[in-house]
């Protein structure tokens, strides 16, 4: 175990913690669209397929940094996009309630 | 110097990123103020990956240069095209879609950051850990989130998927997957054990999501979610990437007590949800 190794547990444990603590009074309305929010969130995994890509000595690396970059845009970009169209929907919908 | 240098702003970078994130998250989970919250989230997701390129060891090599940019640009676009024209009610299944997208990129550097460990010479045991729970972890929730999206645009079956020996093989690919846990980390085991490993870890994931109804799938989607977060955060660990170590172990967290929420809002226990196509019968 290298010191590097065990600031990253240090992080991670706290981490877990702060995710706990950060959504706990989500009401149930908003269960689906933070599903989605933090699906957005993991897509950042983006950038460990771009290090990939970026340091691949050979064509094996490289069809994973591909595939990476690839499959992680893909997490990135229509997470957010996703999330953004439920949350939209939510907009939309109080003006009406008041007009009726 | 320079490359010290450039990685510290690239390291403090990542700091405010993550700030800006988990803000990000905490205004989500408020009705009011959700939709900022999302915006803040992407900004600061699109920060952290534009800061990555300052890497000071990314090869500015037009090969590199190429993949990466092709990648990207091609997965973005496609997601955004896709998100958009989906109409609303199939928005559960296009986040299974991108939830598996992110676990198989999360297996694929754990897999491929492998083979440059082993090119270096001695893979720590913390490598080893690290690139072991990234590679099962994200391909099961691969392989899990494709099953829940084919079966929630009923492409497949919604029903609970049941089949002779079912259990039996599950006992066995699971099996198979502690044994390469073991070589890989008791026995030192070479790539064969990692793609052994990843190729085991793909067929469970579809062999945990069979037997799931397609009413359950939100909560089972949200597990996998959970799992990516984790496998993401494991990704952060082979790479020592700290940004990814934070938001991956952000949505872990949070995933896990959204997925418990969920199913206390449908009145049913997690194991409910995931094993009951077992139990139905057993009990028939």
């Amino acid at each position: 175990m290298n010191q590097e190794f065990l600031l990253g547990l240090y992080v991670l444990i706290l981490t877990i913690f702060l995710g706990f603590e950060v959504i706990s009074r989500v009401p149930t309305l908003l269960h689906t669209p933070l599903m989605s929010g933090t699906n957005a969130i993991h897509g950042i995994v983006l950038l460990g397929g771009i290090l990939v890509a970026g340091t691949a000595e050979n064509p094996l690396t490289l069809l994973l940094g591909f595939l990476g970059c690839l499959f992680g845009a893909g997490n990135l970009f229509g997470g957010i996009v996703v999330t953004d169209r439920m949350l939209e929907m939510f907009k939309k919908k109080e003006p009406a309630a008041r007009q009726a | 110097m320079i490359e010290n240098l450039r990685d510290a702003v690239v390291d403090l970078v990542y700091l405010v990123c993550a700030v800006v994130i988990i803000l990000g998250l905490k205004r989500l989970s408020s009705p009011r103020t959700a939709r900022s919250g999302n915006k803040l989230v992407a900004a600061g997701l699109l920060v952290a990956v534009g800061v990555t390129l300052l890497d000071p060891h990314i090869h500015w090599r037009p090969a590199n240069i190429a993949v990466m940019l092709i990648g990207t640009v091609v997965g973005a676009a496609g997601s955004i095209y896709l998100a958009r024209v989906v109409p609303m009610t199939a928005m559960p299944q296009m986040v299974a879609l991108f939830n598996g997208m992110g676990g198989a990129t999360a297996a694929l550097v754990a897999v491929a950051e492998f083979q440059r460990f082993v090119a270096s010479g001695a893979v720590t045991a913390g490598e080893r850990v690290s690139v072991a729970f990234g590679t099962t972890v994200g391909s099961v929730a691969f392989t899990g989130s494709v099953i829940a999206f084919l079966k929630l645009q009923e492409l497949m079956t919604g029903r609970p998927v049941r089949f002779p020996l079912q259990i039996p093989l599950n006992v066995a690919v699971v099996a198979g997957i502690v044994a390469m846990w073991a070589w890989l980390l008791g026995f030192a085991g070479s790539s064969a054990s990692v793609w052994i490993m990843f190729g085991l870890a793909l067929l469970f994931g579809i062999l945990l999501v069979l037997p799931v109804g397609g009413a359950d799938m939100p909560v089972v989607i949200s597990v996998l979610n959970s799992m990516t977060g984790l496998a993401a955060a494991a990704a952060g660990f082979v790479l020592e990437n700290q940004i990814l170590v934070v938001a991956g172990a952000l949505v872990g967290a949070s995933g896990s007590l959204l997925t418990i929420l969920m199913s206390r809002a449908m009145n049913r226990s997690l194991a409910n949800v995931l094993f009951g196509a077992y139990r139905t019968r057993a009990a028939g």
